[in-house]
């Protein structure tokens, strides 16, 4: 298969029963989800030449589905970045403009959908992964409610936060998905049996559309604010009821997330010793000598820095001060949702503040950091938010975003279908 | 009163039939390495735990017995650090919500009366896999790792520094042993399934904690070799640092490893794969069964034994049921031969309870009171028995123990012992009641101990008179 | 705030090494997203988590385990069954 986009790091032909819902189906899987039998490198050096012995539960389910998978799709390594350039695999272009990058982490799984090299693909999400690359790339993408699909076999960067996520070039397309993945897994005990099994309905007349002021706020190109506010206009033309809302825990959400990932990611990422898997075998070394080679040797740049802000946030002396106040930010996020949820369905705005960056545009780390301000309210409640495309600044993807009440999946797909209809 | 603070830290593998997070079997010692491992055990990237029941219940059982306040939730958290036995890089175990907290165990104390040591806490956790060091000379040039042992639940049990000698320590680790397997919950006899860490001082002085201590007899070795180590340092002026040290079990010694006291920085946090544990109402619906204690009262109660054979007869689960096979329509008898002559027997052949036929032990202990064979030819019996494949009444037969009075054997002992012992014979008629002890050892001695004492002291005196 | 040398502590709680070329820019970045961080420090708390989920059981039933040839394919050395890591001591 020829890829213009660098889309994949492993093309693979996993071939469909030939029967299942997702027959005739080809689907395009994140490589930081596991697959039996085929190399899964989460973007990392650190994991080069390691063949998983066992699939993950979403994996198994698409291919029971009778699905064709092509693929392992790149990454930013371990899902860290907002662009897919921090891939040890080089760069995913963007196939709605090649000198932008495609959004991250899944930004492969985003440029195979958009660019037709897949019907469907499985992206991850931890503050925005799977959202972020379907709103520069033009596609749909859904970050289920955390607890719906499992997550076994996903490789974790941050496991409270992340989610694997159906992303395809309609809405349907994506329940479709989703009605395979999120099936009960005993071995993720953080699930809550709750499958899915929705086809979508068009249709948001009587449902309350809330709009938080803080969606649109500094930092939002005014450009890509306007097209969305036109969006929610056509859900209202639609029916809907549109209030005005406020979410003043915004205000430390991003740095909540941040505090919370890192900290569970510089513990996750301490397997990666060069033992049991991966580059490694050096025994002449001391133990610690060795595995700070492996690390230092094999973690890219962003990776190494995300582990070291980690540990420092867990420290003894600075965990209260860090981990300890971002779990209370996180709660605070939470209960912001859940006040917001009593009065309205879902909330509308847009799913990142500006479009597709050029490739190296966002090469400052917290510039990056902080155009995930629009999608970490999600993972940090858990509850279910999805990106549809809803128009286009310069050309390039814009991408609505409707968050909605935890296990209600349904009611964040039902609306992004009747917006989705409403302008085919 | 003693100036020795003493305090445990105490590891036992739980006896479940899968690990704590994964449904591998936790039978793995006669099996090769890592072949009991999965993806979980592992730490293969993605792999997610699933908590075990069992293990939550069995350490619920253990907090009830020791009257541990246990609160509504708890939560498992990640210690991190790195080592090549540890595959995820962090061990899952409990931190800041443990299990359970308080309680007591009870010992008997160096004074002899019963003594509570407090609990600070009992949380569960995983063990890590096994390292085995290669190359020779003073380091390893590398080492193996076999993982199936990692991820076999462990309950930590810490204690209050409230132990004042060895011999408490080795009395509490033996209580905690017997009440672990009462509870059903714990196999003393699977090789590496105890793992305790001392913390011992002289008070007023700095402590040492002396890790690696892996068998009951190995904790009092060990503090007895570090308690005249640090009483000889102070004696000779120097201080006492706080340290680390290791026990050498083979040579009963501790060394230190030659590091001060590291300060860990383990960056625990909440097992985020692990939402907290409810476990509120499950500790009522859980039915403790006879422990050690009450045992022990039922056994002074039911069989009339001194309070010294009830306490030895139930510090071990097997022992007990052993002894309640045989007692029969004689449990004094029976608690004698179990408690004085049978467990010495088997501490010398270094032999458990469960080694012994009851069946066997119990027809020799019928010889014996039925007068067939004497206290004497009983040990004998006892020791072919258990060296052995023979019955008692085989061996009996075989080595001509059977009790004998008045046959010919005997009498001809007894003339010769007059004969050959006069002095005695003449204390005896000179008014000396004692002397014929004397003369009955030297029958004994002739016959092999085949005489019925009673039946001989008739006969003797018989004798002495004509 | 964070200097050079806390940066290169915490980098050795890590087991990461930083070059010494790069460890101005890594401490600049690194105080920078920290500063970012601050404002979590403006949040009155005691701290309180909140997990509201609880943990489901898993029943204590054993599953076969991997074949040895399934452990052992992934690691970079191996020796009569065992894995082999660098020394220890």
């Amino acid at each position: 298969m020829d890829d213009p986009f660098n889309a994949y790091i492993t093309q693979w032909s996993f071939s469909g029963a030939g029967t299942g819902p997702l027959a005739g189906r080809t689907v395009a899987v994140k490589d930081n989800i596991s697959t039996a039998g085929c190399a899964t490198s989460c973007g990392s050096r650190i994991l080069a030449g390691y063949v998983p012995p066992y699939d993950a539960h979403a994996v198994a389910l698409v291919k029971a589905a009778g699905a064709a998978i092509n693929g392992k799709t790149n990454m930013d390594e371990f899902g860290m970045g907002t662009t897919t350039e921090n891939s040890a695999y080089g760069p995913t272009l963007n196939p709605r403009d090649v000198s932008r990058v495609p959004g991250g982490s899944s930004g492969g799984s985003a440029a195979a959908v958009a660019g037709g090299l897949a019907d469907l693909a499985l992206g991850t999400d931890t503050g925005g992964s799977v959202r972020c690359p379907a709103a520069f790339c033009g596609i749909v993408g859904l970050k289920p409610t955390y607890g719906r699909v499992s997550r076994y076999g996903l490789i974790a960067y941050a496991n409270s936060l992340e989610t694997i996520g159906p992303m395809g070039r309609t809405v349907r397309d994506v329940s479709d998905l989703l009605r395979v993945i999120a099936r009960p897994d005993s071995r993720d005990t953080t699930m809550q049996g709750r499958p899915y099994e929705h086809d979508p309905v068009a249709d948001p007349k009587g449902k309350r559309i809330g709009v938080p002021a803080e969606f649109f706020g500094a930092g939002v190109d005014p450009r890509v604010a306007e097209t969305v506010r036109k969006a929610v206009e056509t859900l209202a033309a639609c029916g809907a009821e549109v209030v005005s809302v406020s979410m003043p825990s915004m205000r430390y959400a991003l740095a909540a997330y941040y505090v919370t990932c890192t900290s569970e990611a510089s513990s996750n990422l301490a397997r990666y010793d060069g033992v049991r898997y991966g580059p490694g075998g050096e025994t002449a070394k001391s133990w610690h000598d060795a595995f700070t080679a492996v690390r230092s040797g094999n973690f890219g740049d962003e990776v190494r820095r995300r582990i070291l802000l980690g540990t420092f946030a867990l420290s003894a002396g600075y965990y209260g001060k860090y981990y300890g106040k971002a779990q209370t930010a996180r709660a605070n996020v939470g209960a912001d949702f859940a006040r917001l949820f009593a009065d309205v369905d879902v909330l509308a705005g847009p799913t990142m503040p500006v479009v597709a960056p050029r490739l190296g545009e966002l090469a400052d780390p917290l510039a990056m950091y902080l155009a995930d301000i629009l999608t970490v309210p999600a993972n940090l409640a858990g509850v279910p938010a999805i990106s549809v495309p809803c128009g286009t600044v310069d050309d390039l993807p814009v991408g609505l975003q409707l968050t909605g009440r935890p296990f209600e999946d349904e009611t964040v797909i039902d609306i992004a279908a009747a917006y989705e209809e409403a302008v085919a | 009163m003693s100036d020795v603070v003493i305090g445990l830290e105490i590891h036992c593998q739980l006896d479940t039939k899968t690990k704590l997070f994964c449904p591998c079997s936790t039978d793995y010692r006669d099996d090769g390495p890592n072949t009991h491992v999965c993806p979980v055990c592992l730490g293969l990237p993605g792999t997610m735990p699933a908590v075990n029941r069992a293990a939550i219940e069995y350490a619920l059982k253990v907090a009830k017995a020791f009257h541990c306040a246990i609160p509504e939730e708890c939560e498992f958290s990640r210690k991190n650090y790195f080592y090549p036995d540890l595959p995820k890089g962090y061990q899952i175990t409990q931190y800041d919500r443990p299990l359970a907290l308080g309680g007591y165990i009870e010992i008997e104390s160096e004074e002899g009366g019963e003594k509570r040591v407090r609990l600070t806490r009992i949380h569960v956790e995983e063990d890590p896999g096994r390292l085995v060091h290669k190359g020779g000379g003073d380091r390893a040039r590398y080492s193996l790792v076999d993982y199936n042992r990692s991820g076999v639940p462990l309950i930590e049990i810490v204690t209050e520094p409230d132990m004042t000698s060895p011999k408490e320590a080795r009395r509490l680790l033996a209580q905690l042993r017997a009440t672990l397997e009462y509870l059903g919950v714990y196999d003393s006899e699977k090789e590496g399934s105890l793992r305790v860490d001392a913390n011992v001082s002289i008070r007023g002085h700095e402590r040492a904690e002396v890790k690696n201590i892996s068998s009951y007899k190995g904790v009092e070795k060990a503090l007895t070799f570090e308690i005249t180590r640090q009483r000889s340092l102070i004696r000779r002026g120097a201080v006492i640092e706080r340290e680390t040290r290791h026990f050498v079990e083979a040579r009963g010694t501790t060394t230190s490893s030659r590091s001060k006291v590291e300060e860990h920085d383990y960056r625990y946090f909440p097992e985020p794969d692990l939402p907290p544990l409810r476990v509120a109402g499950w500790v009522d619906a859980i039915e403790l069964p006879e422990l050690p204690a009450a045992r022990r009262d039922r056994f002074v109660a039911q069989y009339g034994l001194s309070a010294n054979h009830a306490r030895t007869l139930t510090g071990d689960l097997r022992l007990a049921a052993f002894y309640e096979e045989i007692a029969g329509n004689d449990p004094a008898l029976a608690a004698t031969w179990v408690a004085d002559t049978l467990l010495g027997e088997l501490n010398y052949r270094e032999r458990s309870i469960g080694t012994v036929d009851p069946a066997r032990f119990r027809a020799l202990l019928a010889l014996v009171k039925a007068g067939t064979i004497t206290d004497r030819s009983g040990v004998e019996v006892l020791r072919a028995v258990l060296d052995g494949d023979e019955e008692p009444n085989t061996v009996v037969e075989r080595l001509g123990l059977a009790a004998t009075t008045g046959d010919d054997a005997i009498a001809t002992a007894i003339a010769e012992a007059i004969a050959e012992f006069p002095q005695a014979v003449a204390d005896y008629r000179a008014g000396k009641a004692n002397a014929i002890n004397y003369l009955a050892g030297q029958v004994m001695k002739k016959t092999r101990g085949r005489a019925d004492p009673r039946e001989l002291g008739r006969l003797l005196a018989e004798a002495l008179t004509e | 705030m964070v200097d050079e040398s806390e940066v290169r502590r915490v980098a050795g709680l890590a087991d990461i090494r930083i070059p010494d070329d790069e460890l101005p820019t890594f401490t600049a970045r690194f105080n920078q997203i920290l500063e970012y961080f601050d404002v979590l420090d403006t949040l009155e708390s005691d701290g309180g988590a909140g997990r509201t989920l609880h943990t489901v059981l898993r029943e204590d039933e054993p599953c076969p385990s991997l074949p040895r040839e399934a452990v052992l394919d992934n690691a970079p050395a191996d020796e009569d069954g065992f894995v082999r890591a660098p020394r220890v001591m």
